[in-house]
């Protein structure tokens, strides 16, 4: 007991960041493998039981996740109760390898990190598979949808309270895999299709990280479990921490559309909106922000990598909200604010102790309100005909008042308006952001003030003006099974602020992230709020000169400035990885391919070819490849000689 | 008199080996002897029993391995000390005969192509001909292929238990040759079947002399043929090095030409894919499995002393194996081109885990060594390529099999469960957690990064990246893409090949998800004894 305590004195006092060290389960067990075990049954009974289980698919899919998300809250009241100290929990499942020291126990780790992505996971999920049922109502491949996204929800959860790095992995491909097939979910668009290539090949990219990451992180603690490597960082040396943590950052940067692996994000919103809103926005995409603020024993011990960390963070910020303001496709324009968000959460990451629980703080909220306003868009393209383009809304607020005002509520806490949620955790990260950096701080700042231009440019658009519809369109209200999860994401969009009261959150997470020492400001906390307010007043009042007093014309207008065409390309970011990336493989694989070709398939060419004139051609083909290939062997039979002489003279 | 002195065979340890040969031997008098309505039964039943007697007696073998006098390994060294049978070898006889077992059953398989075996029905006769059509109208199958296939199965398992450079070569060639002719075989495509045995033969007849040649120079430095004798000639460096540089670099060209390894990979993609795929199913698993085997053995016990001389040489083989199958695989059109460089790709792989370390004395308590890592994998990789293979058998169109990619498109509709197997196969290929793929690959990795050789770990993990792309292509064709003309159909098989690819998919699975207990015995009896 005095030991325990000694511990807690000296992480009080601001040296050592908190070790994992869980206590056993007991009487959350059955909870804990619930939660999982879930809706993993579901995706497993939907996607086996075939079409016998069209009629009530959906029902049992939704069911599952409201049932999951009795038991984050049973646990998460369940370690309320208890002391500080005693809210990490273990539970080990099985022995996945035993191999001496060698060991992957696939394990549940629940602490007060995992509590909150499990509220918000499991809640801001249910509701969309609400939503789903109405959305897709029409859909003749409607059960499988909600088997995906069952599926989806199994392995999210897998990767949250996965208690090994090794089992991080397993959910990390897991909502990759889920991920991949809801977006070409409508696989008859072939930009659906080739959309969710690009995430597959680019989230590649950031699984590479991932696996050598764990990889050497294996290699240097011999173990990959966060309770044995936590107690193990302070003893490493500074080098292999930065690598670890760059790697990590990769891992991050794929997973969560960030700099410079973010062009995948945009496309991905040919998927259904209430994937976009789940997967997109509100859960998997902040995976990167779980697994840097998990590993925060290791980038406690590398200042570079964090830095680095906070520096892509704000770069993607900056370019999330310079893509969404140039966007007309209102999915686009929102997937460019997320963009813009996660880019919050990363720098506020990046920003050590003293942003971790901030970084958490603006993902739940974000949660919500992206979650709201993604199927809020999706209610009003529902309500005209799928079309996605904001130059051929405007006037909505009328035909669609539930959905306006639930939007609105959203929109007015990503920009930050004083009360709502938004407001209480953005200024928190410029707060500490202008305390540890300037340069970062003042980004922070401009981002908040471009985010109230876009999104006030957005919400101008779809909502007020002249109505700018085609006569075939019909703008209705959706019905209720759509409007009521809006209605509650509305209303946490409202008060998600209140998780900060009391600086309950930064208590609650503690015992994961640290308590990090007070900064120290030239100025006030209050100051600093008033002066992010008056930025994000300035965006609003630009929009509502530059797309509020105006007619907007419903083509796109092509001669823009520069800035603006940038930002419609995506700032380049598909060119730049075609020339960076995809060009030279290309070339490479041409290169092997004709080579192959010329060598190895014209056999197999030959012989069809030869059906008409039999042997003769046949053989000539065999005896010239043949004697090729011998050819081939004899080359590397000298350079294997070759090799075993210079080895042997070295 | 100085009578002669008969060597003590150890019949019971031998079973294994004698009840396949016996079988095959029996097989070839069947051919002669039982009128041709019986003959398939005949040999389809004996070649079960010959596959169901040897996992029997191979398990016995297994079960009774125990410590040699001297020293705490398993086994014994048999045979006038011909044969090893320790504890990878015998391991390699119990995974050889599921394997021959589940092949057996692929061969027999009749029911996809109505009513007959899926090779030739009278091989002599040309393609295209008056007597083809007359062997096909009377419904004529080559029921020689059992015998021919439990020679091969013998051969096999003759050669990672080989103790001496004659057994070895013996038991190469007992392998080769019958696949040779089974290459040859196939009932459609025949000229591609014929073009891909005679390269497949005359390519393996000039490996095998390099083989040879090098076998000469390795006896020339040590003055024996026996592994034992060879390990001691090499420890205490006596004679000339550049025999044994060049013993050790021919025979290896060999090896690695039995592997598919780059750059002695060019024949794997042609017969593979002309080849009838029940064959390169067998081939693809067994012939791996028994190749590695003997492989290790000849490297690690033989040439164990002079590790620093050859390891370099291993690593350069690792690397472009790797970065060949996955970059090439990326642009094939075919799916058994297609599986055939995955199946480099994966001899990359094991050749990384053939860099682990030699021996339990220097590897972590309970670590795994490099022999375990690379035996973990070849039962990995033997069931999901075998299952893999079996899928593409009953994938078919009015010519046969439709191997071309784009047959493929929308199978997932026309038969969701077949794709969806065949999808999990693929993503045990590339790796994906809960696949055998995984486990298999963390394996080999972590043998390979324990001994330093983690440059070759790193490119292993981008290949797998890469692998991952064509793997996950197919998937996107079968699930995504919308079905050309009439698209593919799936034939109904057989409980024969149902079992297989049953039983392939399984052991994918568990060992993805249970690796612990198989590793746990990998580790106690992956120790090669002289």
């Amino acid at each position: 007991m005095i030991s325990t305590a000694i511990d807690v004195l000296t992480a009080e006092g601001g040296g050592m960041p908190p070790l994992v060290e869980p206590g056993a389960a007991g009487s959350l067990a059955l909870p804990l493998v619930l939660v999982i075990a879930l809706p993993a049954l579901g995706a497993a009974v939907l996607l086996l039981g075939g079409r016998r289980t069209d009629a009530w698919g959906h029902l049992l899919g939704t069911a599952t996740v409201v049932g999951s998300f009795v038991c984050s809250l049973w646990l998460f009241l369940g370690i309320l109760g208890r002391p500080e100290d005693e809210r990490q929990i273990t539970q080990s499942l099985w022995t996945w390898f035993s191999a001496g020291e060698w060991t992957v126990d696939l394990g549940l780790l629940y602490d007060p990190l995992s509590a909150l992505f499990l509220l918000l996971i499991t809640g801001v999920g249910a509701l969309i598979h609400v939503y789903s049922i109405g959305y897709m109502e029409h859909d003749v491949r409607r059960r499988r949808f909600f088997a995906y996204l069952n599926l989806f929800v199994a392995a999210m959860l897998v990767l949250v309270l996965s208690s090994d790095y090794v089992g991080v992995f397993l959910g990390w491909e897991g909502v990759g895999l889920a991920s991949y097939l809801l977006i070409g979910f409508w696989q008859h668009k072939p930009s659906a299709a080739a959309a969710a290539k690009k995430a597959f090949v680019i989230n590649r990219v950031g699984d590479i990280g991932l696996s050598l990451g764990v990889g050497l992180i294996f290699f240097t603690f011999h173990t990959t479990s966060f309770d044995e490597v936590s107690a193990l960082t302070s003893e490493a040396s500074a080098g292999v921490m930065t690598a670890i943590g760059l790697l990590l950052l990769l891992a991050a940067c794929g997973k969560s559309a960030q700099f410079p692996l973010q062009s995948w994000l945009l496309d991905a919103m040919e998927g259904p909106t209430p994937v976009s809103a789940l997967i997109h926005a509100a859960t998997m995409v902040t995976a990167g922000v779980y697994l840097i603020v998990r590993s925060q024993f290791v980038f406690e011990y590398t200042d570079a990598a964090r830095t680095a960390v906070a520096v892509i963070g704000t770069i993607t910020l900056l370019m999330g909200a310079w893509i969404g303001c140039a966007k007309d496709d209102i999915k686009k324009t929102l997937a460019g604010s997320t963009m813009s968000q996660i880019g919050y959460m990363v720098l506020a990451a990046g920003l050590g102790v003293a942003g971790y629980a901030y970084a958490i703080f603006h993902l739940v909220a974000h949660g919500a309100f992206k979650a709201n306003m993604f199927l809020g868009a999706g209610s009003v393209m529902h309500g005209t005909n799928d079309d996605v383009d904001m130059r051929h809304y405007g006037a909505l607020q009328k035909a669609m008042p539930v959905t306006f005002i639930t939007f609105a509520m959203g929109y007015l806490a990503i920009i930050g308006f004083p009360g709502f949620s938004g407001f209480w955790s953005k200024d928190r990260i410029i707060e500490t952001a202008l305390a540890e950096n300037l340069v970062l701080g003042l980004c922070a700042l401009l981002g908040a003030g471009v985010t109230g231009f876009y999104m006030t440019r957005l919400m101008l658009m779809t909502f007020f003006g002249e109505k700018r519809w085609e006569d075939d369109v019909h703008p209705h209200e959706s019905p209720k099974v759509m409007t009521i999860p809006l209605i509650v994401l509305a209303a946490l969009s409202v008060f998600g602020g209140i998780m900060i009261a009391g600086d309950w959150i930064k208590k609650f997470l503690a015992p994961v992230t640290g308590e990090g020492e007070a900064h120290h400001l030239p100025v006030s906390p209050l100051v600093i709020s008033l002066v992010v307010t008056v930025v994000v007043a300035i965006g609003v009042a630009v929009a509502w000169m530059l797309f509020g007093r105006r007619e907007i014309p419903r083509e796109a207008p092509t001669d823009v400035s520069p800035f603006t065409r940038a930002g419609r390309h995506d700032l380049y970011g598909d060119a730049i990885n075609d020339v960076l990336v995809v060009g030279p493989s290309k070339q490479l694989t041409a290169g092997l391919a004709t080579f192959d070709r010329a060598v190895v398939d014209g056999g197999a060419m030959g012989t069809a070819s030869a059906i008409g004139g039999l042997s003769a051609v046949a053989r000539r083909v065999q005896n010239g490849f043949v004697r090729s290939y011998a050819l081939a062997l004899l080359g590397g039979a000298a350079l294997v000689l070759l090799a075993l002489v210079a080895v042997s003279f070295a | 008199m100085t009578g002669f002195q008969a060597p003590n065979v150890e019949w019971l340890t031998l079973s294994p080996l004698l009840v396949v040969f016996l079988a095959a031997v029996v097989g070839v008098l069947v051919e002669a002897f039982v009128p041709r309505a019986q003959r398939y039964a005949v040999q389809v039943g004996l070649s079960l029993a010959a596959m169901v007697g040897t996992l029997v007696a191979s398990l016995v073998v297994f079960a009774r391995l125990s410590p040699t006098a001297d020293e705490a390994e398993l086994g014994r060294v048999v045979a006038a000390g011909a044969v090893a049978a320790d504890g990878p070898a015998v391991f390699t006889w119990v995974l050889l005969s599921v394997l021959g077992l589940l092949s057996v059953m692929l061969f027999a398989e009749r029911k996809v192509e109505s009513g007959v075996l899926t090779f030739a029905g009278q091989a002599a006769a040309l393609p295209g001909t008056e007597a083809e059509r007359e062997a096909s109208t009377r419904g004529l199958s080559h029921t020689e292929v059992f015998p021919l296939m439990l020679f091969a199965i013998g051969g096999m398992m003759l050669f990672p238990a080989s103790n001496d450079l004659l057994t070895m070569f013996v038991a190469l060639e007992v392998l080769s040759l019958p696949l040779y002719l089974l290459c040859g075989l196939a009932r459609r495509r025949r000229l591609l079947s014929q073009e891909a045995a005679m390269k497949y033969f005359l390519l393996g007849a000039f490996s095998s002399g390099f083989f040879v040649y090098g076998l000469a120079l390795v006896y020339g430095y040590a003055g024996s043929m026996g592994f034992a004798q060879i390990a001691a000639a090499v420890s205490a460096d006596t004679g000339s090095r550049a025999l044994l540089l060049g013993g050790i670099g021919l025979m290896s060209v060999g090896l690695l030409f039995k592997v598919g390894a780059a750059p002695f990979h060019a024949w794997t993609p042609d017969v593979y894919q002309g080849a009838p795929t029940a064959v390169t199913a067998f081939m693809a698993a067994a012939t791996k499995v028994a190749a590695f085997g003997a492989m290790l053995r000849l490297f690690y016990v033989a040439f164990g002393g002079n590790r620093d001389d050859w390891l370099p040489m291993v690593w350069a083989v690792a690397i472009l194996t790797m970065v060949v199958g996955s970059v090439l695989a990326i642009s094939q059109t075919d799916v058994k081109r297609m599986l055939a460089y995955s199946s480099i790709a994966h001899a990359g792989f094991l050749l990384t885990g053939f860099l682990g370390i030699r021996s339990l004395d220097e590897v972590a308590p309970g670590g795994l060594t490099g022999v375990s890592a690379v035996l973990f994998y070849l039962t990995t990789y033997g069931f999901t390529t075998m299952a893999a293979f079996a899928v593409v058998s009953i994938v078919r169109d009015a010519g046969g099999e439709t191997t071309h990619l784009a047959r493929w498109q929308g199978l997932g509709k026309e038969s969701p469960l077949v794709a969806g197997v065949f999808a999990f196969l693929l993503l045990a290929m590339a790796g994906i957690p809960l696949t055998s793929g995984f486990t298999g690959k963390w394996a080999v990795f972590a043998a390979a990064t324990a001994a330093g050789a983690w440059p070759v770990v790193v490119v292993a993990v981008l290949m797998s990246a890469v692998a991952a792309y064509f793997y996950v292509r197919v998937i996107v064709l079968m699930f995504f893409a919308e079905p050309v003309g009439d698209g593919p159909s799936v034939a109904v098989p057989s409980a024969l090949t149902t079992v297989v690819i049953a039983v392939g998919t399984l052991v994918t699975l568990v060992l993805g998800i249970v690796p612990g207990a198989l590793i746990e015995l990998l580790g106690n009896v992956g120790v090669f004894i002289r």
